[in-house]
């Protein structure tokens, strides 16, 4: 495979082209047009580093300053009161709370979303998956407070049903458990956001599908495979590092959103071991709802709490990075 | 040549659709403003208050910030006031209490308006934006009782008392037939429905009013709790802004939740039994009664009160916040200064707090707002 690789992406052997390329490609580097261009590009390229930089250092310094002054355990304190004298304050439900209906989330979307990128690819007839193509595009640009609307004045008067029905038939299991409180929870966010990361997921899936190379379905197809195994042992080992990319920027959504969260969920300062009855937070929904009122140290305490999203963010991104990386053999590139 | 006289076509007929639609919306709310105090005594308000406003030559942008509760206030005293005095323009963005004290400390606005009076830092720091040894102060400008609404079909006649209301809020009294809620109750029908009590998800001056109220007229039950913007009790649900807690209690059976007055339209309303002869339902007037009962703890120019939630006194709503603007007593910024007194001293005027009860808001009791008034007039 890599040797594969290597001799389709060096120069082909001839010598007299080498040369000539090599000559040209080295006059080339010393033109002014390239030197403004290498110049240009490396700027940016710095420039980019730099306000990363800068960002890193305003969030860390600000949080320092708020987080010094704590007098409660930042990471495990169950209460957000900046006000209080003194302050106390901890991540501890935020935390809790974004990673969980984050996971809700994409436990919910992505299959859906693949499934619909595969109909949409494979088994829709062409005149439909155009239109609905565009319909999911659409479903993308619709703004979040948008969709806490719906959510506050439709999705949750009518959970009520579902919410019941679960705790009639896994109550039980305890996360699962509902006391008949409004249906404004963990899971009724974790369903919202599904809704909203699915569009994101499906495009990018539905692309990913598209690049699937005919040949490899042909071969399958004509070693007597059904549609679905063609799908299963051609289409989706191909895809998998490109639909997990897709999941990333979903997810990268789910964990930032702010306002649908906040007019969905009623947050308190508790973990609840139901995901069905009221209570939470996310750290976007907090910052939200308590930036307005906040002092300038209720902003820094904050700022700490954005701090710490952020690298809740940067661990999930790198760990999709690694799983891409190990099964890097699948994509296209070398297809 | 066609394209351009389509276009030039095009454009009067966008001018004439917006300035008739602004002609329509200028007749619109002339119409409510007329409605709305035809119903009381004063039905030539409007002319009666342009014709008080004193200009004073004032001109320029007064940028204001702060306490979104008085908001719907401030907009309609900027209306009349604007009718009167063409050459300033007043703009007030509600962004919370905490923004605008923030703001006005930065030197970014001509006057802030708070639901908590100045903390010491914020004195302290509104020293270096008031020149000339001035600082900020506190000057009650709004009053307003927050009602206690409560969705329970068949139930009309709520009546609550401090205690019972804080042990609904702190989730010890957990169902609508609790025993300390019958014995308030004699004749109500009290179904068994949970209780779902709703409070602030966000940081807000209500939280803390109301907090500060159940903390003294409740101190067994409340004590423990150190108050504040930010909801501290244990259990209950929460929403987002006072309209977020308002549609929730609508929304959902046997709920409970507390907001400003002007957010209970449609809405039952508890009766607070604060010991007087009668249980007391909040209203402007007779929140107005509770703030006359509030002394002047301020300093010097200051202004800040301290509010009696134990009032006994007859038909007083106990449960009242007092909304202030921020201003420095010296060294206001020279260009906004004549049009900061202007507008100040409209609105502490007799014609300018008439105007608050017709948006749910007391007036701030002659005794209190004649000090406002004095100290207006001598801010330089």
């Amino acid at each position: 495979m890599d040797i594969s690789t290597k001799n389709t992406q060096a120069p082909p052997p001839a010598p007299q082209p080498s040369v000539a390329e090599q000559k040209r490609a080295a006059r080339g580097a010393t033109r002014p047009g390239d030197r403004i261009f290498l110049g240009l590009s490396r700027g940016s390229g710095i420039l980019l580093l730099v306000i990363m930089a800068a960002i890193a250092v305003f969030l860390a310094y600000r949080a320092y300053l708020a987080i010094s002054k704590d007098h409660g355990n930042f990471l495990t304190t169950f209460e957000w009161n900046t006000g209080a004298i003194p302050p106390v304050f901890g991540i501890a439900v935020l935390a809790f709370g974004t990673v969980v209906s984050s996971i809700i989330a994409m436990v919910i979307a992505v299959p859906i979303a693949v499934a619909i990128a595969l109909f949409l690819t494979h088994y829709a007839p062409r005149r439909l998956s155009g239109p609905i193509a565009y319909v999911i595009d659409l479903l993308a640009a619709v703004p979040s407070i948008v969709y806490g609307l719906w959510g506050a004045l439709i999705l949750v008067p009518h959970l009520t049903g579902l919410f019941s029905w679960l705790n009639d038939y896994l109550g039980w299991t305890g996360i699962l458990s509902w006391d008949g409180g409004p249906p404004r929870s963990l899971l009724t966010v974790g369903i919202l956001l599904a809704i909203m990361i699915l569009p994101i997921v499906t495009n990018v899936s539905r692309e990913v599908f598209r690049q699937v190379p005919r040949m490899h379905e042909e071969a399958a197809l004509a070693l007597g495979a059904t549609r679905w195994e063609v799908i299963r042992m051609a289409v989706l080992p191909f895809g998998r590092s490109g639909v997990i990319s897709a999941s990333m920027l979903g997810l990268g959504r789910a964990l930032g959103e702010t306002m649908a969260v906040a007019t969905v969920l009623s947050p308190d300062f508790l973990i609840h071991g139901s995901l069905l009855n009221p209570g939470g937070g996310t750290f976007a929904q907090n910052i939200a709802s308590k930036f307005n009122e906040a002092t300038e140290y209720g902003r820094d305490a904050l700022i700490a709490s954005g701090l710490v999203l952020f690298v809740i963010t940067l661990l999930v991104n790198g760990a999709a990075r690694v799983i891409i990386a190990r099964r890097k053999e699948y994509s296209g590139a070398n297809a | 040549m066609k394209l351009q006289r389509m276009n030039r076509r095009a454009l009067t007929l966008g001018a004439l659709a917006v300035s008739g639609a602004l002609a329509l919306t200028a007749c619109g709310s002339d119409d409510t403003g007329s409605k709305s105090s035809g119903g009381g005594s004063s039905a030539s308000a409007g002319v009666a208050n342009t014709s008080s406003i004193k200009c004073d030559n004032a001109k320029g942008q007064l940028l204001a910030d702060g306490s979104s509760a008085q908001k719907n206030a401030i907009d309609a005293w900027t209306a009349a006031f604007s009718q009167a005095c063409q050459g300033v323009q007043i703009n007030y963005k509600g962004s919370g209490s905490g923004a605008g004290v923030t703001a006005f400390t930065q030197g970014q606005l001509a006057f802030a308006g708070s639901d908590s009076a100045l903390k010491p830092e914020d004195v302290e720091a509104s020293k270096k934006v008031c020149t000339g040894g001035g600082q900020g102060i506190d000057l009650p400008m709004v009053g307003g009782p927050i009602a206690v609404g409560y969705n329970l079909p068949g139930v009309d006649n709520l009546v609550l008392d401090a205690t019972t209301l804080a042990k609904i809020f702190n989730s010890d009294i957990k169902t609508w037939d609790d025993p300390a809620i019958k014995k308030l109750n004699p004749n109500a029908k009290l179904p068994s429905t949970k209780i779902s009590a709703f409070h602030r998800s966000d940081e807000s001056g209500t939280t803390d009013n109301f907090t500060k109220y159940l903390k003294a007229a409740a101190p067994s039950v409340w004590g423990k709790y150190s108050g504040g913007k930010a909801w501290q009790a244990p259990g209950g649900q929460s929403a987002p802004q006072s309209a977020g807690v308002a549609q929730q209690v609508k929304q959902t059976a046997g709920a409970i939740g507390y907001f400003e007055l002007s957010y209970a339209k449609d809405m039952t309303t508890a009766a607070i039994d604060t010991g007087a002869s009668s249980p007391v339902k909040p209203s402007t007037d007779a929140a107005s009664k509770a703030i006359a009962d509030a002394k002047v703890v301020g300093t010097g120019k200051d202004l800040a009160l301290k509010l009696n939630y134990t009032t006994k006194a007859d038909g007083a709503y106990p449960m009242v916040l007092v909304t202030y603007e921020i201003v420095c007593d010296k060294g206001n910024k020279a260009d906004t200064l004549p049009a900061t007194k202007a507008f100040l001293g409209y609105i502490a005027s007799t014609d300018g707090q008439s105007i608050l009860t017709q948006n749910s808001y007391a007036p701030i009791p002659d005794a209190i707002i004649s000090k406002v008034r004095t100290t207006i007039e001598g801010l330089s």
